[in-house]
Formats: structure tokens, sequence, C-alpha cells
């Protein structure tokens, strides 16, 4: 009988890791339905970019509030983890707080992990009355209404749960070591569970042992349910930051892609040698569709960048369409194309692994043109976002959907365009006339 | 005003240091071509050796690419990057934030590689050469307010040039809430300029007038042709048009010399 707690923890945290893993594979999958891109330049870059982004947190910091908090958060989750491999090893093997023997260390551990909780809890409350009392603009905008609020809310309560129980493991630990009780060595300073002693006092050996017991399990429980809530949620972004900064944009921010599919048919155009009635070979590959009106047309950083966002919103609040009051969120486009990859994702499960067309797609059923036509393409958004999202070159591929393959600019540009290809200037003058400035005074 | 065009510089058998690409706003925009005669001023002055494409000059396909239209950008491209190679351009200066920024990053993978620098760089590269001298004066002590062109600041990272220029004629500089990296747009980019903006509260570039009016200016100096042109309609809009000026930075140093 004894070993049964140890064989229960191994099941748990096989069924909870193979649940999350099964559903990693099928967010890669659905990744990999986007347009291969050659990200593999400069990688010396990249670690750098993925270093002081995602590890060293350097854009959160825009918004010092904010960022300082979000730094709390984020370094009690990573060093927290020290904590839950000691659960998992002491689950294991019946143990009790094996690093203990560590001594002097280990105190110095376990005092560090319960001053980052308490700080890690009054950031998520002040977070939650950010979102909740506060109502900050970005937190809300129409998109952050039903589940992306409640999604926002529930990580919070989440986090919040987390730290209380360890807390409280901690606190009950304290007790039973002062009691002498059997397993529970003295080991670990706690100034901060220290101060619920006192709720302990009256409470038997055997009490102290089922609460120090329960708030344990439910403590890694918690962990492991959190680490499968991810993929359902904004919250996966504290995985994929990490690759999102990898392969985020080199270039400076004003350059945008010049499209291959499109210099192979100017070259052609261009070329005196071509034949101007040759049909395609018939082993020709059909031709490539210019620019994006479904994720299977995005390309797959874009897909991921859908995949990264935590939908903070500091991308639509520095927008100066939706400052405006335009349609236009960026927060939105990601979401819309994170929901629709999802919805393809799951087309493909249910239909076997193939995609059934469903009669939908990311334009107009997710995204409308009112939004693709507000962006001044500024970047204003890809400053300003934490993890190098860029929705900005998502609304640029629907444009040059919209564009190329559907001829659907507003009349203005229509013309606009007409003059530019006719005059090589966006206005109606003649290219002839470029001089008379010289000539008026 | 001495404007050489490359071909009669070519059929002289003579190279210019320097291309300057005047761009379609600088061309035929009034607002903007003043900009344009202000910068040939300097450039006369400095004694700086420069040719215009004139005629030959063409979109550099900007807005079209923005538009979504990246086959009339290419195209657009090619056909520039064609005469420009052809005459050996090494060297391309630009008063517009936009010309600048394609020519700069986009040709170079359709084949054109040329040094690309923004009017406020050069002029302050003149200044630094000391072939240009600016003296306060005119602009002494006057309050300005400088807004980033987001196709020069955010987009290549050039925020300084202008600024330094703008201190060096003695005036105070006043920011705006939201300046360099978070400067806001003007609402002409991404092809906007060309067509009426969707439904909303009020107009970019109304928003950001007001951001610059925060700041109490005499004048608001831009570095773009289309943000100039933003503001001055967005100042026109507040009624404001007889106390506050929309400079451009070249604007700014001609009348400072009085050119």
């Amino acid at each position: 009988m004894e070993i049964l707690p140890n064989i229960l923890f191994a099941v748990a945290l096989v069924v909870g890791i193979g649940f999350f893993a099964r559903n990693i594979k099928k967010l890669i999958r659905n990744i990999k339905l986007g347009r291969k891109v050659e990200v593999d330049d400069n990688p010396a870059k990249r670690f750098k970019n993925m270093a002081m982004i995602a590890l060293g947190q350097s854009k959160m910091v825009v918004r010092p509030i904010a960022g300082l908090m979000h730094i709390i958060v984020y370094v009690g989750f990573i060093i927290i983890n020290i904590e839950v491999l000691e659960i998992i090893i002491d689950g294991l093997f019946g143990t009790h707080r094996i690093f203990a023997s560590l001594g002097a260390f280990y105190d110095f551990l376990i005092a560090s992990f319960e001053i980052l909780a308490l700080l890690v809890i009054v950031a998520v409350v002040i977070f939650w009355i950010r979102r909740n009392v506060i109502r900050l603009r970005r937190f809300i905008k129409p998109e952050m209404k039903g589940w992306p609020k409640t999604d926002a809310n529930w990580i919070l309560y989440i986090e919040f749960i987390l730290m209380a129980l360890f807390l409280t493991m901690n606190a009950t630990d304290a007790k039973l070591q002062q009691l002498g009780a059997l397993h529970y060595q003295e080991a670990g300073t706690f100034p901060i569970s220290q101060f619920l002693l006192p709720l302990f006092d009256t409470m038997s050996i055997q009490t102290l042992i089922f609460i120090e017991r329960t708030a344990w399990w439910l403590h890694i429980l918690g962990i492991l349910f959190f680490l499968n809530y991810l993929y359902y949620s904004k919250h996966l972004h504290i995985l994929l930051a990490f690759p999102n900064t990898y392969y985020g944009k080199l270039r400076p921010q004003g350059q945008f892609e010049n499209l291959d599919s499109v210099t192979k048919e100017v070259k052609l155009m261009l070329d005196p040698n071509a034949d101007p009635f040759a049909a395609p070979a018939d082993d020709a590959p059909p031709p490539e569709k210019f620019g994006a009106s479904d994720v299977m047309d995005l390309t797959r950083v874009q897909l991921l960048n859908a995949y990264t966002c935590t939908e903070c919103g500091r991308c639509t609040s520095e927008c100066p369409a939706n400052q405006t009051g335009k349609k236009l969120s960026p927060r939105k486009i990601m979401m819309d194309t994170r929901d629709r990859l999802e919805e393809v994702g799951q087309n493909i499960n249910s239909n076997k692994g193939e995609f059934k067309a469903d009669g939908k797609q990311l334009l107009d059923d997710y995204i409308t043109r009112e939004e693709l036509w507000a962006c001044t393409t500024c970047n204003a958004c890809v400053e300003a976002c934490p993890v190098s999202i860029d929705p900005l070159s998502i609304i640029m591929s629907m444009r040059q959907y919209l564009v190329m393959e559907q001829s659907a600019a507003p009349t203005e540009l229509n013309n606009m365009m007409g003059n530019v290809e006719n005059n090589g200037a966006p206005w109606p003058f003649n290219q002839m006339d470029r001089l008379n400035w010289t000539q008026e005074s | 005003m001495n404007v050489p065009t490359m071909a009669s510089l070519f059929a002289e058998n003579k190279q210019p240091e320097v291309l300057f690409w005047v761009g379609c706003a600088g061309s035929f925009d009034d607002r903007a071509k003043k900009i344009t005669k202000a910068f040939v001023k300097i450039l006369n002055k400095a004694g700086v050796s420069f040719a215009v494409l004139g005629t030959e000059e063409g979109c550099t396909g900007d807005p079209a690419k923005r538009a979504g239209n990246e086959f009339l950008f290419q195209m657009q491209a090619v056909t520039n990057i064609e005469v420009l190679n052809g005459y050996g351009v090494k060297k391309i200066v630009t008063a517009c934030p936009h010309c600048f920024n394609t020519i700069k990053n986009e040709y170079p993978e359709l084949g054109g590689n040329y040094e690309v620098v923004h009017h406020t760089q050069f002029l302050k590269q003149l200044l630094d050469e000391g072939k240009i001298s600016l003296e306060g004066g005119t602009y002494k002590g006057k309050r300005i307010t400088y807004h980033d062109p987001c196709y020069l600041g955010r987009a290549n990272n050039v925020f300084e040039a202008p600024r330094e220029l703008i201190q060096k004629l003695d005036a105070e500089l006043v920011e705006m809430k939201n300046c360099r990296k978070r400067g806001l747009c003007c609402g002409a980019g991404g092809a906007q300029m060309f067509k009426e903006p969707e439904k909303g509260d009020k107009d970019v570039n109304i928003e950001r007038t007001e951001q610059a009016l925060e700041t109490q200016p005499e004048i608001i100096a831009a570095a773009c042709p289309f943000c100039n042109t933003m503001m001055t309609d967005g100042v026109k809009n507040k009624e404001k048009e007889a106390s506050i000026a929309v400079l451009d930075v070249a604007e700014l140093i001609a009348n400072a010399e009085d050119l």
C-alpha cells in the first residue's frame, strides 16, 4: 500500500505530460499548414534577439508597471520549476524534500520561492484589478469579450491558487517539522508562510498531514492542469515566445518582402526571348496564388505569430487607426488568424487527417476588408509587440490577395495605381512635366 | 537655381557625386515642391555635385506595394533600377522617406544597390563637413516640435539627424507625447494618402496634430512631404494656421540661411 501514492503520481504525470505532448503535435501540424519560409539566415542575430526579447524581457518594460509585474511572475515561474523538480522526485520515489540535504542553500532556495510566491500573488491581484476594476482601455476592446476575457481571468485565478497552495503546503510542513512528525525532517526556512502558522495551532498531526498532502497534491495536479490548459489558451506565449522571437523579422521594419512569385512573372514579362504564346508544360505546377485569403496561404512564421499572441493589446493601443476609432485592431487580426487556424485543425482532425472545404476562409468570414484597408502600414503594432509578432505582414498578405487576385481595391486606390502605371506618378500628371518645378518661382 | 539632369551630365561625360531623387510629391505637389526647391538651394550653396533624373524618374512603387499591388511595384522597381544602373548611380539622396525606404531596402533584392540617404542625414553630413553653417537667428528660441515620419523613424531608425539639425538652429526642440520609436503616424502611409480614410471617430492627422498642439509649438517640423501635407491640413482644421507653421527641416535651414 505504501507505494500506491507513487504509482498514482506516476500515472498523473504520464497522463498530464502525454496529453500535453499530443496537443503540441497538433499545434506543430497546424503551423506546418502554412507556407515554408527561409529563416535559417543569421542564427547568431536570431539567438541574440531571443535572449534579449524573450529571455531578457527587454520589450516588456516599455510599459514600466505592467513590465515589472510581468517580470515578477515570469521569474517566479522559472524559479519555481526547481521546486517542481523536487516535487516530482518526491512524488515518484516517496521521499520528502529530497533536496533538503543541500542544507543552507536549500533554506535559501525555499525562502526565495516563498518571497517570489508572495510577489506573484501581489502581481496577479494587481493584474486582475487592472482588467476588472480599472478596466484599462486595451482590455475592454470589442474583441476582448467572451472567451478571451474569461481566459485572461482564469489564468490569474489558477496562478493565484497555485501560489496559495504552495504557501499552505509550506506552512503545514513547517508546523509538522516543529511538532517533530515522522518523515517531516527539519528543512527550509519559511519567511512568508511562517505568518500562516497560527492558523494551524490547534490542529492535530493527522489533520496537518492531511492538509499538507492535499496542498502538495493539488499543487502538482494544478501545475499539470495548467500545462494542459495552455494549449486552449492565449497563455501559450510562455512557450512560444522563444521560437517566435527567434524567427522574428531581422530586416528593417520598413522593408517588406518582395514576393518571389511576382518577381518570376515580372522577369518573364521583360524577357525579350520569352514566347508570349507558350502554353504551360503539362507537368507545370498550378500557378501560385498571390497573397493570402486563408490561413494556408500565410507563412509558418505568420501562423506561429498567431499562436504566440497573448492578447495583451499593446499593438492595438498603439495603432493609429484603432486610436481614431476605426475597426482595425492588430490584436484581432492575430486572434482571428488563430481562431481560423484552430477551426481548420479541427476540420482536419475530424476528417481523418484531410481538410474538407468548409466554405469559409480567413478573409471576410473572420477579417473584414474594412479592417484591412484602414492600416497605414506604420509598424506601430510591430514595434509595440513584446514578443516580435508582426500583424502588419498578415494585413499586407491579405491586401495582396484583394488587389492581385480579386482586383478589389477601393476605387481611389485603383485610380492611384492606374496613374502609377500610366504616368509613373500616383497623381494624374504627365511624366514629361516632372521638371516643371525648376521653372517655377 | 541650378538643377542639372543625369542625361545632360551624361552627355558631357560627367558623373555627379549624388543623385537627388525628387519623388512624385516633390515633383508635382505644390506644397512639396517648396521643400524640393529649398533643398536644391542648400545643395547649390554648399556646392554639392548632384543631378536629378527629371523626366526619367518614375514612382518608386511604394504606394502600389503598400496597397497590395506587388506586381505594379516590381514593374516600377525594375524600370527605375534599369535607369539608375544605366547611369552608374552610386549614391542617392531623397527628401521623401517613402522613396528612401523603398530604394534603400526593397530595391537591392531586385538588382538595385545604392547608398541611400535621407535629406536630413545628408544635410547633417554637410554640416559636419563644414559645407554649410547654421547660425541661430531666424529660429532662435522658437518652440519647434518634430514629427517622426514612420518610414524614416521606426522603419529605418533615423531619429537623430533631423533633431540635431533643428537644435543647431538654436531652436527649442519640444517632444510630443508619442515620439521616436513610438511616433504616431500622420495617417498618409500605406497608400492612405490617396483614399478616404475608413470610418472612425476622427482622422489620424487630427489626432497627431492635437498631440503636436499639446506642446504649444510655433513650428511643427516634418521630414516627409506626406507628413507635411497631413499636418498642414490638421493645423488648418484646428484654425491655427496663422500662428503655427508646418515646415520641412530643409525649409527651416534654407530660411535660416535666407536662401
